[in-house]
C-alpha cells in the first residue's frame, strides 16, 4: 500500500467545489477592494475577445491573436497582479458588444480607464472617439484633431498600440485614399468591422 | 515577473482545497480555502520574485486552519457520543466518512506534517518551518502519522 493509496478517496480536482471557491473569491475580493483587474472573455465575430476592467472601467480589450496569456501577463506587471477571472464584474460590457455586433448598440457608454496610453497616443485615443459610427476619418484627419497635424505616423501607432479597440474606435482610421490600412486585429478584422457599420 | 493571481489560484487551489480537506475535514475546509486565497490575493503584490507560492499558501492555509479549529472550539459542544465509522467501501459520503474519521484521530502536529508533505509535496524542511520544530521531527510526525493512518484507516476496521 502506498502514501497514494491512503489518499485515493481524497479527490484530486473537484470542479464544482473549485467554482463555487473561486466564484465566492471574486465576490468578496470585489467587498474587499482587492479586486484591481478583472477579466473576461466574450464571442464575437472577430473571434473570442478578452475585456478586463479597473475599478475605473474598462481598461483592456484584447484579440485571440495577442495571446491571452501574454495579454494578462502584460497587466499583472503594468497595472497590478491582482488580477483574477471575474465575468460578473464584465457583464455590463459583455452585454454591450454582444449589442455592437447585433447592430443594436451604436457607441459602448462604459467607463474607461486609459492607464495604459499617456501622452500623444493617449490624447489620439480620445480623438479616436470623435469619430462617429458608421464614418471614417484619415490618419491625417486624426492628427490634425489631435493638434498636431504631422504626426501622421504617430497616429498610425497610436492606433495599432491601442488597448481598447472597438470601443476606442481605431478601426475607423483609414489611409487619406480610402484603402483600409493596417490593424491590430488583422485587416479582416477592421474590414468585417467597417461593413458591420456601414450595413447598420 | 509576478504572473496574473489567477494563475495562482488555477495552479495551487485544488492542492490547498485537498491540504485544507485532510487538515480540517469537510465541514470547515472550503471556509479555510477561501480565508487563505482572500489572504494570499491581499498579500500578492508584494510576495518577493522567486518565491515558492505553494509553501506561501500552504503557510497561509496552515494559519487559517488555526483560526478555523480555535472558533469552532470556542463555539464547541461537548458530546460523548462516538461517531459510527462505516466501513470506506460504503461509499455514501466519499472519502469524508472515514479518511477524515482517521485523520481526525491524528495529533495535530502528525496531522500537519502529513498533509504539508504527503499531500502539498513540501519537503520537511519547509514543513518544519510552517509547523515548527526540526526538520528531523517533522520528518518523524509525517513518517508517524502515514504509519498510524495506515493502522487505523487502511486496517483497522474496528468491526
Amino acid at each position: 500500500m502506498t502514501t497514494r493509496d491512503l489518499f485515493a478517496t481524497l479527490p484530486v480536482h473537484e470542479g464544482a467545489a473549485l467554482d463555487r471557491l473561486h466564484a465566492r473569491l471574486e465576490e468578496v475580493a470585489e467587498q474587499e477592494n482587492l479586486l484591481d483587474v478583472a477579466y473576461r472573455t466574450v464571442d464575437s465575430p472577430l473571434g473570442t475577445l478578452l475585456l478586463a476592467a479597473t475599478g475605473r472601467g474598462l481598461v483592456r480589450v484584447a484579440y485571440a491573436s495577442e495571446d491571452f496569456d501574454l495579454v494578462l501577463d502584460r497587466l499583472a506587471a503594468q497595472v497590478s497582479p491582482r488580477v483574477l477571472h471575474a465575468p460578473r464584474q464584465l457583464d455590463v460590457a459583455a452585454r454591450e458588444f454582444e449589442e455592437y455586433f447585433d447592430r443594436r448598440r451604436r457607441a459602448f457608454d462604459l467607463p474607461l480607464d486609459l492607464q495604459l496610453s499617456a501622452g500623444f497616443r493617449r490624447t489620439v485615443l480620445e480623438h479616436l472617439t470623435e469619430i462617429s459610427y458608421g464614418t471614417t476619418a484619415s490618419y491625417g484627419q486624426v492628427a490634425a484633431s489631435a493638434g498636431s497635424p504631422r504626426a501622421v505616423r504617430a497616429v498610425g501607432t497610436a492606433c495599432a498600440k491601442n488597448p481598447l479597440p472597438v470601443v476606442v474606435p481605431c478601426h475607423r482610421v483609414v489611409h487619406s485614399d480610402g484603402s483600409p490600412g493596417g490593424y491590430l486585429g488583422g485587416l479582416e478584422a477592421k474590414r468585417l468591422l467597417l461593413r458591420l457599420e456601414a450595413a447598420a | 515577473m509576478t504572473q496574473p493571481f489567477e494563475k495562482v489560484v488555477a495552479e495551487h487551489g485544488p492542492t490547498v482545497l485537498r491540504v485544507c480537506r485532510a487538515v480540517l475535514g469537510p465541514v470547515h475546509a472550503e471556509d479555510a480555502w477561501s480565508e487563505t486565497f482572500l489572504a494570499a490575493l491581499r498579500a500578492y503584490p508584494d510576495l518577493p520574485a522567486g518565491s515558492n507560492v505553494e509553501a506561501w499558501l500552504v503557510t497561509i492555509a496552515h494559519r487559517k486552519a488555526i483560526d478555523v479549529v480555535r472558533a469552532r472550539t470556542r463555539h464547541a459542544v461537548p458530546t460523548d457520543v462516538v461517531p459510527e465509522r462505516p466501513s470506506r467501501n460504503h461509499i455514501p459520503g466519499g472519502w469524508e466518512r472515514d479518511l477524515w474519521d482517521a485523520l481526525r484521530e491524528l495529533p495535530d502536529k502528525q496531522r500537519h506534517a502529513v498533509a504539508y508533505h504527503h499531500l502539498a509535496g513540501l519537503p520537511h524542511a519547509q514543513v518544519a518551518e510552517i509547523i515548527g520544530g526540526t526538520t528531523e521531527a517533522a520528518r518523524k510526525a509525517a513518517s508517524d502519522g502515514i504509519a498510524r493512518l495506515r493502522r487505523t484507516y487502511l486496517e483497522g476496521d474496528p468491526r
